[in-house]
């Protein structure tokens, strides 16, 4: 039997190991040249044994368990094209993280915390000399702590939630213990870590300069006259993540308040197509690793252990604590202006989304991006639409934003000649 | 009781481009509208087009009549309302890529230039000279200036607002589960009440089929796909299709049809259609569809073929077996009116079925002929 993996992240790594290790042949699939995905950036992955490793290949289309592929650096004019059919498929195609836009979100120098986490790991470049790191979630510690030890002076790390909210959550500091234990890794940032605070605008003409930073209150609202100004060369800012679910979505599968919804076997609501990592949850490495080898397993005929069943849901048990403690605030889309830009890649700014939605009574997502064209640029709203959504008052539908019958562009003359079944020695 | 506009005289079931013409066209004629969508507004087939105001793939006949007469309204619609919809008088340009298909092209234009289409016989050095990427294979081609275009969401949210100024409603995220009445309307039921009116005008274009039992029509979806390249320099500056497009638009099948339809839009992005399969609400793609349309762009304009595809999206037009509106009051049940069937032609025909509905409804000589239109041809009211 054959097993495809989509994504070579933590999750993605485990399942092919654990298919590979069960028997199955087991194809990993993944967009960036060598395994590990984001979190293993930089580092010498080594793909488990047994395991075709496809680098460079994006999924561009799923029929049912049938995949369409092409292998080639991005834009390449001669990309391989590919179609693979598989007994049972793992979706792990991880999340990127979200940034909300605020005045000045846009100039050259402010960037998300995955991004600089990337130059960090994969090149050792830092993305400024004294930079701010902002944002919501444990995830800005390890960034902060990255680009301290590249000898960048982090001036501040700036956290919009309150940490003291884990008071509520007994269960989940308890299934965390070990997880929150790591914070002490980051000691050396940990004095220049505030609450309830965050980056409310960037000033600079061609670059960041200077960012004004202020306290907020519980919904996330400026606290007035807490406003400060702080020279920077950077900003780094991120507010949680986005599971990226095009494929989830293309293959079938039920999405649940912004996930794929999986049972205890990681299997999604489409018969022989499982999920792990964060596109079910936002929950780190170490879940998505379990979640993985899960999904692996049961994808290839086997059955997980006990102990390996338990450990993912102590897992998410605490992921579901860190989300609520971690949510993005309403009070957010207080601190946009007018001309804050909503949409960089069409350069729609909030006076425009307003108009759409107070003028045109643009109350549908689709309607709004045809109304103002947010959503409709290069990234096709992977950055944007959630924003959008939540600025026009718009329930964010992740199933239908999602929804790309073409989930990664692909050059018309490609299309035209894509094979449209496996080669024969498939 | 819900709020607002508690007694309309009009109630308008479905806010896309047909239901928010015929809202415009109703509020001009002095009448209290109400407009309700079980969606948001301008959010179902209408925004699944391309926008086309099109004459250029109609054969003479009814529909070729109504859509001239929309060709002619929209514009000055457009201008009462001081709108911005990104009307573009692009103009049209049919395209045939074989011999054999010349001599039909040729008669099929002689054919409308003689009711008065402005259909001018290109040579393929004209066509190339129009469209500089054009295939070198152009055997013929034939331009038709009147062909346009619109943001049809920019275009229906627009009628609506002017709906709204003139004291009229909109409602979104309210479902008429049902017309009430035994003899004649009486009203619609919501989940959130009964609305009484004694006129309902059913714009729900592929689900209009239903809105109640009493008065079924057989309006069947008939799905289409576009496919949105990355922006780009300008390459193509009129729309552009295959002189098999005709065809295919005439064509019942419920078997794939494919025909290569290519045009840019403001934003620098090239649409490329057109398919049609009846395939009921399905929203899933097969491949082997973007795969067609793909080879049918390429085969019009070889130089798209190293554009990257961004995305693909799709809808599903109001279809009716005879390829023709259904425009008129219902002799089942009094009081409900239909504008409906406008299959993939709604945005080009939208202009004149609002104003062709408000010159019934409130008894006025109707601006253009609507027997062929009538609910109870033999072809739609089969039962």
């Amino acid at each position: 039997m054959r097993v495809v993996v989509v994504g070579a992240g933590p999750a993605g790594l485990a399942a092919a190991r654990a298919a590979a290790r069960q028997g199955a042949s087991t194809v990993l699939v993944d967009a960036e040249p060598s395994a590990g995905g984001q979190y293993h950036r930089g580092e010498n992955v080594v793909v488990p044994q047994g395991v075709e490793h496809l680098a460079n290949t994006t999924v561009w289309a799923v029929e049912g368990t049938r995949l369409h592929l092409r292998t080639g650096p991005a834009d390449a004019p001669d990309r391989v094209a590919r179609v693979l059919d598989c007994d049972a498929l793992v979706l792990a195609t991880g999340a990127h993280d979200r940034a909300l836009p605020f005045p000045g979100w846009d100039l050259p120098g402010v960037v998300t915390a995955g991004a600089a986490q990337a130059m960090a790991k994969a090149h050792g470049v830092a993305v400024g000399r004294r930079v701010v790191v902002a944002g919501t979630g444990p995830f800005l510690l390890p960034v902060a702590d990255a680009l301290r030890k590249l000898g960048v002076d982090v001036v501040e790390v700036l956290e919009a939630g309150s940490p003291l909210a884990w008071a509520r959550e007994p269960a989940g500091v308890f299934a965390g213990r070990g997880k929150l234990a790591e914070i002490a890794r980051y000691r050396a940032v940990l004095p220049r870590y505030h609450t309830r605070s965050t980056v409310v605008a960037a000033h600079g003409e061609n670059r960041v300069t200077a960012v004004t930073v202020a306290k907020l209150d519980r919904d996330w609202r400026v606290r007035p006259g807490t406003e400060r100004r702080i020279e920077v060369d950077a900003v780094c800012t991120g507010f949680g993540f986005t599971p990226r679910l095009e494929l989830a979505v293309a293959a079938g599968c039920l999405v649940d308040k912004g996930f794929v919804r999986v049972d205890d076997r990681q299997t999604t609501s489409v018969p022989n197509v499982y999920a792990a990592g964060e596109i079910t949850g936002i929950g780190g490495a170490d879940l998505a690793r379990v979640e993985g080898e899960i999904a692996g397993t049961c994808a290839a005929g086997g059955t997980p252990s006990a102990s390996l069943l338990k450990t993912a849901h102590r897992g998410r048990v605490f992921a579901a604590a860190l989300d609520r403690v971690s949510s993005v605030r309403p009070g957010w889309r207080t601190w946009p202006d007018e001309r804050t830009l909503v949409c960089r890649c069409e350069e729609v700014d909030l006076a425009a989304l307003r108009t759409a939605v107070e003028e045109h009574a643009a109350l549908g997502l689709r309607s709004l991006k045809l109304t103002c064209r947010v959503g409709l640029g290069l990234c096709q709203g992977r950055v944007c639409l959630r924003n959008a959504a939540e600025l026009a008052g718009i329930p964010h539908d992740a199933d239908r934003v999602s929804r790309r019958p073409i989930a990664a562009p692909l050059r018309l003359g490609e299309l035209a000649d894509t094979p449209l079944t496996p080669a024969l020695e498939e | 009781m819900v709020s607002g506009l508690a007694h309309p005289d009009v109630v308008v079931v479905g806010a896309g481009i047909v239901g928010a013409a015929c809202a415009e066209a109703l509020t001009a004629a002095g009448l209290r509208v109400l407009v309700l969508d079980r969606g948001p507004l301008a959010a179902g087939t209408t925004a699944a087009g391309e926008g086309n105001v099109l004459v250029s793939d109609k054969e003479p006949g009814p529909e070729l009549a109504l859509a001239r007469a929309s060709r002619e309204r929209w514009p000055r619609l457009l201008a009462e309302l001081d709108a911005d919809v990104e009307w573009e008088e692009k103009g049209g340009l049919v395209v045939a890529t074989t011999p054999e298909a010349v001599e039909p092209l040729h008669r099929f234009a002689q054919a409308q230039r003689e009711v008065g289409v402005d259909a001018c016989t290109l040579t393929p050095a004209e066509a190339r000279a129009l469209e500089p990427h054009l295939t070198p294979e152009v055997t013929t081609a034939v331009h038709y200036v009147e062909d346009a275009q619109l943001n049809p969401v920019l275009a229906a949210t627009t009628l609506l607002a002017a709906v709204r100024r003139r004291g009229g409603e909109t409602r979104p995220f309210v479902e008429v589960s049902d017309v009430d009445g035994e003899r004649k309307v009486t009203g619609v039921r919501t989940p959130q009440g009964t609305i009484p009116c004694h006129a309902v005008v059913n714009a729900c274009g592929p689900w209009s089929g239903s809105l109640t039992a009493k008065a079924p029509l057989p309006i069947m979806p008939r799905r289409g796909i576009v496919l949105v390249t990355a922006p780009l320099p300008t390459v193509v500056r009129h729309k552009v299709y295959d002189a098999d497009y005709v065809g295919a638009v005439a064509s019942g099948d419920a078997a794939l049809q494919t025909s290569g339809v290519v045009e840019s839009t403001r934003a620098g992005t090239v649409l490329i259609g057109s398919s049609r399969q009846r395939v009921g609400f399905t929203e899933r793609f097969e491949v082997p569809v973007l795969k067609a349309l793909a080879r049918k762009a390429i085969t019009l304009f070889p130089a798209l073929a190293g554009v990257p595809v961004m995305r693909a999206y799709g809808g599903f037009r109001p279809y009716a077996p005879d390829h023709l509106p259904v425009i008129g009051e219902d002799p089942r049940l009094p009081g409900l009116w239909h504008a409906t069937g406008h299959e993939g032609a709604g945005i080009g025909l939208a202009a004149a079925t609002g104003l062709l509905v408000a010159d019934l409804l409130t008894g006025r000589t109707p601006h253009v002929d609507p027997e062929p239109f009538r609910v109870d041809r033999p072809e739609v009211m089969v039962a």
